[in-house]
């Protein structure tokens, strides 16, 4: 059982209710807005916003139609920013949330490479005394520990946003698309993306056109380095062992050797 | 300078009428217009580091939320461990495999080795944002972590370096007992040394295993880790050759020009090994299309390749050009120049990023740190250079190039 929130892209009506919902919440200050071609403000997530709308321009026929995508913490079921961490201050709780420990961050920001959602991100106006910490989307983790719904899921009007457990979400999920095959592409993203995300998604469009990854396999990120850092503990006995028999092996040779060549001299 | 007489006190270890090229501790190093330069740029960058522990990083670097590393992290840490190797496999080579002939060379390529270390770690410094906690590996543990094993080897290896760079210094403090010890000791710390070496370099490599779905496929590959350690033994010998052909300028004196030759003559095998290996990975991974695609990433790949890896191969395998001074050196600086360009292929460039990312362009005070701990970190190799004998123990003459 775990915390989860279902975005119905079909559902959304781009009010930008719930990137105000969680500004508000997480008391998160005001960021200017600026500029750049589209509705989407601001342009991206920051440390004072952990949760934008994207204003989606796409083209359908001779229509240009507005995607509205939900850009937040995926909360993903096996985290690759967990496993970048090396000191675990970024960690999946069994609650579902994927939450971060200031008191262990050193800032050394491999989260943000490794996360493929592009989600972490960093105090860069902070000065060492002041910060600068990793902020990110907490899936509201202090509402649902006294049984509330995150902000933003509180705020949704239309009821695009829905929190629940993940396998309760996954069935509704299921079951809206087929009830509406014409309405929804038939997949829900984040079931099994990176070995499943606790943020799940269904659209009426591609799911690259509400400016998710496409392509993402299945496998947990984790998987990619385990192999090399499983074979790290074996590999440094192995080596030791094994250069400190070489050693042996060629100082017997060179002794040898000097002892025969040097037979009949004082050596 | 060097020559002066020793009348003053302080310790000597010279013999009565032989010619010391080092320095008396207490004589002052001489004034050269090298030393005020290269002490300026280590002044800077002690200045921008200030700038950055008490402002953030806005006023000196271009970092963002889509280029979480950039120049420091993803260009000075990555490269400075890579050059740094040359003692790992320098020591490797003279006491494991009983290369006696580059025994002089395993001083000079440990003091590198250190200093390319410490390179990457000044840059972490600088980089993270908390830089007091960076000794919480030690105590936070998340084994499954690339940068955890990383952070453990560099810290250990670091260690290891300085004891094996110790009988150096013990020597010239006339600390003989000492320095009988640091000498029994020295096959313990080259294995040590090697396991250590091989482990955090190749995990460098792993680091990049993490992001499957961003690099590149041209450079992410399952083979990561082994290429970044194979990179870093190529290089080592490369870094000696460019260190003490330019120390020798400064200093006048250096190691003897055919140990140097003999030790280019190493280069084209172990680039050869490496060339075969990428090769073979693109070809088993189906990737040996992307090559000829006409992206940018196919030209980066192409320039690394060839200016890193073929020519200079090609041109180590002529007798001529090992023994020539100047094209041996830029040959050298060829492989050390396309192994940087590998690091920040891996780690910057040759990423796929959303299209609504934001972009990043070196910020100048960036270059400025990066430069300015360079020439810090040579001005210690200058005055260490000048007081020690860092061209092998007694092997440690006049120059011959």
């Amino acid at each position: 059982m775990s915390h989860s929130i279902l975005f119905d892209a079909h559902l959304c009506t781009g009010c930008r209710g719930c990137q105000v919902a969680c500004k508000q919440w997480n008391d998160l200050e005001a960021v200017e807005t600026t500029n750049t071609g589209s509705y989407q403000n601001p342009p991206r997530l920051s440390d004072k916003t952990w949760l934008i709308m994207k204003y989606n321009e796409v083209e359908q026929g001779d229509k240009v139609q507005f995607v509205f995508g939900r850009h937040a913490c995926m909360h993903c079921e096996h985290p690759a920013c967990a496993t970048a961490c090396p000191l675990e201050a970024l960690h999946k709780t069994e609650e579902g949330p994927v939450l971060y420990r200031a008191d262990r961050c050193f800032g050394c920001r491999y989260c943000m490479l490794a996360c493929p959602f592009e989600i972490p991100t960093f105090e860069w106006d902070q000065g060492m005394f002041a910060g600068p910490w990793i902020r990110k989307c907490t899936m509201c983790a202090d509402r649902l520990s006294v049984g509330r719904e995150p902000a933003c899921v509180q705020t949704c009007p239309t009821g695009a946003l829905k929190y629940g457990q993940r396998d309760e979400l996954l069935a509704y999920a299921h079951q809206r698309i087929q009830k509406y095959p014409e309405r929804y592409v038939q997949h829900v993203y984040g079931e099994k993306e990176v070995g499943g995300t606790s943020v799940i998604y269904i659209s009426h469009v591609p799911f690259e056109e509400l400016g998710l990854p496409a392509d993402l396999q299945d496998e947990p990120i984790s998987h990619f380095a385990e192999d090399a850092m499983y074979a790290t503990p074996i590999a440094a006995v192995g080596l030791a062992v094994g250069l400190t028999g070489f050693y042996w092996v060629v100082r017997r040779r060179q002794k040898m050797a000097a002892q025969k060549s040097g037979a009949g001299s004082k050596e | 300078m060097a020559t002066r007489a020793s009348t003053r006190r302080g310790i000597s270890i010279r013999e009565p009428g032989q010619q010391r090229p080092w320095l008396n501790f207490t004589e002052l190093p001489p004034i050269s217009p090298l030393l005020v330069i290269l002490a300026l740029l280590a002044a800077l960058a002690a200045g921008i580091f200030v700038v950055r522990i008490f402002t953030g990083w806005g006023l000196v670097t271009n970092l963002n939320d889509n280029y979480g590393w950039g120049l420091w992290k993803g260009f000075n840490t990555l490269v400075g461990i890579a050059l740094g190797a040359s003692g790992f496999t320098t020591a490797f080579a003279v006491y494991m495999l009983g290369k006696e002939r580059f025994h002089p060379v395993a001083r000079i390529a440990v003091l590198v080795g250190i200093l390319g270390y410490l390179s990457s770690v000044f840059s972490l410094l600088i980089d993270l944002g908390h830089p007091d906690r960076i000794i919480f590996p030690v105590v936070f543990w998340n084994p499954e972590s690339p940068l955890f094993e990383v952070a453990w080897c560099v810290m250990l290896y670091l260690t290891v370096m300085i004891l094996e760079f110790s009988p150096a210094v013990l020597n010239r403090l006339g600390l003989r007992k000492a320095e009988g010890i640091a000498h029994d000791a020295v096959i313990p710390l080259v294995i040590g040394g090697t396991v250590l070496s091989c482990l955090h370099q190749s995990s460098l490599g792993s680091l990049f295993l993490n992001v499957p779905d961003q690099l590149d496929p041209l450079w992410y590959t399952p083979m990561l880790p082994l290429f970044f350690l194979m990179s870093a033994i190529y290089v080592g010998p490369a870094v000696v050759i460019f260190a003490s052909t330019l120390a020798s300028r400064a200093l006048g004196r250096g190691l003897a020009p055919d140990i140097l030759s003999s030790l280019a003559k190493v280069i084209p095998y172990l680039l050869g090994i490496y060339l075969f290996a990428k090769i073979l990975e693109l070809l088993i991974a189906d990737d040996f299309h992307l090559l000829f695609d006409g992206t940018r990433a196919s030209g980066l790949f192409f320039l690394e390749m060839s200016v890193g890896i073929i020519f200079p191969m090609l041109m180590l395998l002529s007798a001529r050009i090992r023994e020539n001074v100047s094209w041996r050196f830029l040959a050298s600086l060829m492989i050390i120049a396309g192994l940087m360009l590998n690091r920040v292929d891996v780690s910057i460039i040759s990423w796929a990023r959303p299209a609504d990312a934001l972009s990043y362009t070196v910020h100048p005070l960036e270059w400025g740190f990066t430069i300015g701990l360079w020439a810090g970190l040579a001005l210690v190799f200058y005055l260490v250079a000048l007081y020690f004998p860092v061209f092998g123990g007694h092997g440690d003459g006049q120059a011959s190039d």
